[in-house]
């Protein structure tokens, strides 16, 4: 049978405040362990948690971006469970009223419509501390130890509405992530670093006949540290569970663990075996109470989102629907981009530009936009001075090389080394003859009618004066001699 | 009478005119505690040496400086609930036996930035749990007025110190009834602010939102120059008020003409000890005869209220106490332990007391899933409705008189094997935490030789006029 999965994310998200959620300590990845700590964070006796309003603000702030409706009135509750790295012995973080419920997140569908993913709640909570087993293998492991620098770093938790527009496929659920990643880095409360842990998901997934309004039963798929391996475990997931239905047998619902190694999901505990958290409102702290003036300031602070940016550029500066996507997809590279544009008299170039030459020179060398010493002025200098013909593209392209290296204006850059396009007709056409008389063959071919030989001879004389002359202007030389 | 008998503010002014020292005042002290200590067993640890020092250091302050604190140099006891840095914090429990704080709680912080004497830490009921001072690890503390009797709990060890002459002044909490009822049981003034009065940031949690820290002392006075050193907002505890410190000393007054003062007829009934009754009844007849008004008032909810506090607080403890699992500080279990859960549970079962495992399996059960709604959501509203008892009655008298407990002191053991009979001797205190408003303990006379107390139960943050009423009957009785 033709089966349709439902898919829903629980990511957690680390934000990037200044300090912790409850405490002033720092919060740092790269640290000695349990050197950004105090008697909060680590639990001790009588400590109480005192809560950061910037990390409140973040929340607010995805909430917001995430079309959420905000709780003004919002409070904090405790998890209560058992595990080395979490020191009370529960989690402070959200139940009844977290702080922003009811979004959506657009994206493309697989049917290349837009599509509101629905997203049920936004919630803040405390990160737990970093368990470090003595062995590579937790069951070889003799002891484990426990770093704190992580605890109480502010989390949001971002749930996927399973009955509202939920994700229908593996290639949906990338884009999910991908857009899920690119707006909370625009509206900059995350860096979403996988391999730091910055941002983690677990998923839901569930398989019913298709155009069925049934909800078959869910499996919770944990443990898997990249988009690529949340890929891959639901496309085996998806497999499997297709095999039971097929074979009449029920899904248990029951949460699995990813095995990364091998590619396949295995049981981690049942139904049943869930534990009960016991939430109750955290009596050490009062309710949040976000007012109009806080709320309408974190609306006016929002940037503004890659989707909207996007249209931006095509419908004022007709930039093409795919160059958009990929000037959008980072807000440095849309910001770059947006600065250039308004000094820029050619915006499709500049956007080509961008994409084919200056992507190249990040890429090659691993820089970001935000170390690439280019500003925006010289990048749309460049830009003019070859829409105005006053140098050729190839001495853009030496230029714009020049610019990431140290950068600088094109036109010092232009004058230092000598760049300027050859003006003098005469020692053009100098060049020129030296070119044919080098090469005779050439010569006898074009007098035969040939033509592709002109080209090979504009392609000399630009070797020769190192792309300062002006194509064009060789091309007429050259046809002048033989047709005319 | 030697100089630990003597009140806090007598001392204060003795010191003032450089008559005694404050060397001489703790001198006294580690005399009396010498003398008596071994039948009372008031303290868990005490501190002669850091005392000293601290005292030579006042009298040094005392000397140089104008603006000093009444507080400057004179002796106090902390109940061993209050972290304190360096010095031993065991909560009277196996499982902090060998904890040493990191930091000063905020209330330490401030009365020893005034030059208050750190004399020790006082025996309590394990975290907090219990009514006598009998569930500590080092055994009960006695009542000093009779050696067969508790002292009540569970700040017992700070009331028997205060009353004995081994401290001065003690700092004690009240979750339940925790600083009323032993200053009750050892004839002392106890002080139980309103939630949010004093700093919670450095007392080890009990029960969060009923737990408060509070005064005890010899007299009304004593009490209130303790507190004013304790009081003011905290930005370290979220549920501290936002409000200055308080001047409670300077502002008593024993002028209560036209004052009037509830008397809440749940609470005379049967079940409280006739002798109890007759003597508070004689205490509202002489404050009435010196200009008090008095009115019956209904606080209709009463009955309902021990009830709602042991489900809020046991459940509120059952996660508060859930980071003892001997991971990072205190006691760990180390016998046949294969795993991470196995240590879990020995070192839990193994470090905590009976009546703290009992609290933490209420309570545990009290928010599991498929009850939380039928008890603690239910008590939390039963909560509602006492806090709003009392608005009710606060619209027509300006502070409310009660017993403190339903029975005298008791023997020693006498209740330790009827849970349900011991949680019954908290019925007059509870209401104040689950409402968080003050109340105080102060004597009012006794029989069989047995202290009783009188509670004065005042508006949220209006301790003055506790304090004014308690003062005023603490002058007319002539105690």
């Amino acid at each position: 049978m033709n089966y349709e999965p439902i898919i829903c994310f629980e990511t957690h998200v680390e934000l990037k405040t200044e300090t912790k959620l409850f405490c002033d300590c720092l919060v740092r990845y790269d640290a000695p362990p349990n050197t950004h700590i105090c008697p909060v964070c680590t639990g001790q006796p009588g400590a109480l948690p005192v809560l950061n309003k910037k990390a409140v603000e973040y929340a607010v702030k995805a909430g917001v971006a995430l079309n959420c409706t905000i709780n003004q009135k919002s409070r904090f509750a405790r998890k209560n469970y058992f595990y080395p790295d979490l020191p009370k012995g529960y989690q402070i973080s959200q139940y009844e009223r977290p702080f922003c419920e009811d979004g959506y997140l657009e994206i493309t569908g697989d049917d290349g419509r837009p599509y509101a993913v629905g997203i049920k709640r936004i919630h803040l909570e405390e990160d737990a501390g970093k368990l470090v087993h003595s062995s590579d293998s937790f069951d070889e492991a003799d002891y484990s130890l426990v770093d704190y620098n992580r605890s109480c770093i502010p989390l949001i938790e971002i749930v996927c509405d399973h009955y509202r527009n939920p994700i229908r496929s593996v290639l949906e659920a990338k884009t999910y992530l991908e857009k899920l990643k690119q707006v909370l880095r625009y509206i900059n409360i995350s860096d979403c670093n996988m391999e730091m842990g910055q941002l983690r998901c677990d998923v839901n997934i569930s398989l019913r006949p298709k155009g069925s309004d049934e909800f078959g039963n869910r499996v919770e798929i944990k443990n898997m540290a990249s988009f690529r391996f949340i890929a891959e475990a639901l496309e085996y997931e998806i497999t499997r569970q297709t095999e039971l239905l097929d074979q009449d047998q029920t899904i248990l619902q029951e949460t699995r663990l990813f095995d990364e190694s091998k590619k396949i999901t295995l049981p981690m505990r049942s139904k049943e075996d869930a534990p009960d958290y016991r939430y109750f409102p955290d009596p050490d702290l009062l309710d949040v109470h976000i007012d109009d003036f806080f709320l309408q300031s974190i609306k006016k602070s929002l940037p503004e989102l890659p989707d909207q940016k996007a249209n931006r550029m095509i419908t004022e500066y007709g930039i093409s629907q795919s160059d958009a996507l990929i000037l959008t997809r980072d807000r440095p590279i849309s910001e770059f981009f947006g600065e250039c544009a308004p000094l820029c008299r050619d915006k499709k170039r500049l956007s080509h530009w961008i994409i084919k030459e200056l992507f190249k020179l990040l890429n090659d060398t691993s820089t970001s936009i935000r170390e690439c010493p280019i500003q925006p002025r010289d990048m749309s200098d460049l830009m003019n001075l070859m829409s105005d013909g006053a140098i050729t593209d190839t001495i853009g392209r030496t230029v714009l090389e020049e610019m990431f290296q140290d950068g600088g204006s094109p036109q010092d850059i232009i004058h230092q080394r000598g760049l300027q396009p050859i003006q003098d007709k005469q020692e053009l056409e100098a060049i020129i003859q030296q070119v044919i008389d080098e090469n005779p063959d050439a010569i006898t071919q074009i007098k035969a009618g040939q033509t592709k030989p002109v080209d090979f001879l504009i392609g000399q004389v630009m070797k020769k004066t190192r792309g300062k002359a002006d194509p064009k202007k060789i091309r007429n030389v050259i046809q002048d001699r033989f047709y005319n | 009478m030697e100089l630990c008998d003597k009140s806090a503010l007598e001392l204060s002014r003795l010191l003032r005119k450089g008559e005694i020292t404050s060397r001489d005042i703790t001198e006294s002290v580690f005399q009396r505690i010498h003398e008596k200590e071994s039948s009372i067993n008031a303290f868990i640890t005490t501190t002669p040496d850091l005392a000293f020092q601290q005292a030579d250091k006042a009298d040094r302050r005392l000397r140089k400086e104008k603006n000093r604190s009444p507080l400057m140099g004179i002796p106090i006891a902390i109940k061993d609930i209050l972290c304190t840095k360096g010095i031993r914090t065991t909560c009277g429990s196996k499982m902090l036996g060998n904890f040493f704080p990191a930091y000063h709680a905020t209330v330490v912080d401030r009365i020893l930035d005034q030059g208050a004497v750190l004399i020790g830490k006082t025996n309590m009921d394990e975290f907090g749990m219990g009514s006598s001072t009998e569930n500590s690890i080092i055994g009960p503390t006695h009542n000093p007025l009779h050696p067969d009797y508790v002292s009540g709990g569970s700040s017992g060890g700070s009331a028997a110190a205060v009353a004995a002459g081994e401290t001065i002044l003690a700092i004690g909490t009240d979750t339940g009834g925790s600083i009323r009822l032993p200053s009750a049981f050892c004839g002392i003034v106890g002080m139980k602010p309103t939630y949010g009065r004093v700093s919670r940031y450095g007392l080890i949690a009990y029960a969060s939102s009923l737990d408060q820290v509070g005064a005890m002392g010899r007299s009304v006075q004593d009490c209130a120059l303790l507190l004013d050193e304790m009081t003011g907002h905290d930005p370290l505890d979220s549920t501290s008020a936002d409000m200055a410190g308080s001047n409670f000393l300077d502002s008593i007054t024993h002028d209560i003409k036209g004052i009037k003062i509830g008397i809440p007829k749940e609470y005379f009934i049967q079940g409280l000890d006739p002798r109890i009754q007759d003597h508070i009844m004689e205490a509202v007849s002489l404050l009435k005869a010196n200009g008090a008004t008095i009115r019956e008032i209904s606080l209709p909810h009463t009955q309902y209220a021990v009830s709602a506090y042991y489900l809020i607080a046991t459940a509120e403890a059952c996660s508060n106490l859930a980071r003892y699992d001997g991971v990072r500080y205190g006691f760990r279990a180390t016998d046949d332990i294969e795993d991470t859960i196995t240590m879990y549970e020995a070192t839990r079962s193994l470090g905590f007391g009976r009546e703290v495992k009992r609290r933490i399996m209420l309570g545990t059960y009290v928010l599991s899933a498929g009850y939380y709604d039928a008890y603690y959501l239910k008590a939390q509203k039963v909560r509602t409705l006492i806090r709003e008892d009392f608005i009710k009655a606060f619209e027509n008298v300006d502070c409310i008189i009660a017993p403190v407990s339903p029975c005298l002191p008791f023997k020693l053991g006498e209740k330790m094997d009827d849970p349900l009979q011991m949680y019954l001797v908290d019925i007059y205190t509870v209401s104040l935490n689950l409402s968080g408003l003050p109340g105080m303990s102060i004597p009012c006379g006794s029989a069989d030789g047995l202290p009783i107390g009188m509670q004065i139960i005042g508006r949220p943050f209006d301790e003055q006029m506790v304090f004014n009423v308690g003062y005023a009957y603490e002058e007319l009785s002539g105690d």
